[in-house]
């Protein structure tokens, strides 16, 4: 691996997106409005939204980074951008790493601002260190990034890459617990959830909220930086030098 | 007799099930201006993707300055540009040459020297999307030019280029040719070969003639390179 190539190529994706203010403007606001209305829909002292306020924080950078991230590859894909590196001297890491450092950094401005206004303004509280919500939530976003950099290899067009986060996202979010523990589903949808990364991304939030930092919690850690790494192995597998 | 830069021997490439080239062999001869022309689908782009190392190849061989093509020794004394301008539309002309000066190593003044090389100097705070169609490709050529690379491939640089440019960029192709850099250029304007040191003209993926302009003019008996083309590829058929 080579940090310069890894900063220029982080340094060049951070730049693309700030000549997109309105994408900016999305990626920080919607999570902020989607945590209010959740707030306004169960009233401030309900169970639901201090139950499930926490773990939905951590999660909205893994869908935001997703979808961006997938759909910055596609571009780097099909407009040759991507050949022109492959002719270089760079190491194929360096790239993946790129991208995922600088959508992390987008994620820590995106999972800050939706915390204060969360454990700020709205009264969501968490038995938990709250930074550590923060922390997932970056891990979350980079798990999000590597996963849509993987994905968007099996897309030809945006509109493709587009119907890719619900087809590859809407089951993990359904399947991880946040809507239906998981002790009370079906034996085979449980067995399902136990292959799905984002499960163990929202136990880590869950147990967080609930300050159960057990070794149950380090586990489910540990298994969503297994699959960052798993997902970088495919993402770079992706990335061939060579093409028809 | 200056020696190859590039070897292609018995090249074969299949794309989505048709044959592109059929078993291609060719030379590029070092530090010279080599055009390779033909008419578009004579597998022109497929050829240099080949030699640049990022095309798939059914059989044969391809050698680019000794080794083989994309390996990784030769990476950074090969410049490439692609046919479409392979760049950031949401980025400025400096910042796109300079994200890739960064990647190559090249310091701030390469990026410099090669934006003065392409004039586009002027423009270099201006983001690539509001360029014209001559202009973004000449950040590509930029691109491929920094770190002075040995090898010099580049797919159709001059398309929709004002004839003063063109001019401009030829006299650049030749004072780097001079300075010992080999270039392959394509073109499928037969008036920009007479400004080659050397041609390669292909048609449906086989080698019509490999020679200079003036060997081309004799052996045709023409005094046009057009018409020579003609009744080469007429004789072919």
């Amino acid at each position: 691996m080579n940090a310069s190539v890894t900063s220029a190529v982080a340094v060049r994706v951070l730049q693309q997106l700030r000549r997109d203010p309105r994408t900016i403007a999305l990626i920080l606001a919607v999570p902020c409005v989607l945590e209010f209305l959740l707030q306004q829909l169960f009233g401030r002292q309900s169970s639901v939204f201090q139950e499930i306020g926490t773990p939905l924080l951590g999660l909205f950078p893994f869908i935001t980074m997703f979808l961006v991230t997938s759909i910055t590859m596609l571009r780097e894909r099909t407009t040759g951008t991507l050949e022109r590196l492959m002719t270089m001297p760079l190491n194929k890491v360096d790239i993946l790493a790129g991208y995922g450092i600088a959508f992390a950094v987008v994620a820590v401005v995106q999972a800050a601002l939706v915390s204060l206004l969360a454990f700020g303004l709205l009264g969501l509280d968490t038995a938990g260190p709250k930074w550590l919500v923060v922390v997932l939530a970056v891990a979350n976003a980079v798990l999000g990034s590597t996963l849509g950099l993987f994905v968007s290899a099996f897309a030809q067009t945006e509109f493709q890459a587009v119907q890719f986060m619900p087809a590859a996202v809407f089951p993990q979010i359904l399947l991880c617990g946040l809507f239906v523990a998981r002790d009370d589903m079906a034996a085979w949808l449980r067995g399902v959830s136990y292959l799905l990364p984002l499960t163990y991304a929202y136990e880590a939030l869950a147990r967080t909220a609930a300050n159960q930092l057990d070794a149950r919690f380090a586990l489910d850690v540990a298994v969503v930086g297994g699959c960052i790494v798993l997902a970088v192995a495919l993402g770079a597998a992706t990335l061939r030098r060579r093409t028809d | 007799m200056v020696g190859a830069a590039v070897l292609v021997h018995d090249l074969e490439v299949v794309r989505g099930g048709t044959t592109v080239l059929p078993g291609l062999s060719c030379e590029v001869p070092a530090g010279r201006v080599t055009g390779l022309l033909g008419p578009s689908g004579s597998g022109k782009s497929t050829l240099i993707r080949s030699i640049v190392g990022v095309q798939r190849v059914a059989g044969g061989s391809v050698d680019v300055l000794g080794r083989p093509a994309g390996d990784a020794t030769i990476r950074a004394r090969v410049g490439y540009m692609t046919q479409a301008p392979s760049v950031y539309l949401d980025l400025t002309v400096q910042e796109n040459v300079g994200f890739f000066a960064r990647v190559l190593g090249q310091s701030r003044s390469a990026v410099t020297r090669v934006l003065a090389d392409v004039a586009l100097d002027r423009h270099r705070d201006r983001v690539v999307s509001t360029l014209s169609g001559g202009e973004r490709a000449r950040v590509s050529l930029a691109t491929a030019m920094l770190g002075t690379p040995d090898l010099l491939v580049l797919d159709e640089p001059t398309v929709g280029l004002d004839p003063v440019l063109r001019r401009d960029l030829w006299d650049l192709f030749h004072r780097l040719a001079h300075g010992g850099t080999t270039l392959l250029i394509s073109s499928h304007v037969m008036d920009e070969a007479d400004r080659c040191d050397a041609l390669l003209l292909l048609r449906d993926g086989l080698l019509v003639a490999q020679a200079t302009p003036e060997e081309l003019r004799s052996r045709t008996g023409t005094s046009s390179l057009d018409e020579a083309f003609l009744r080469l590829a007429e004789a072919e058929a």
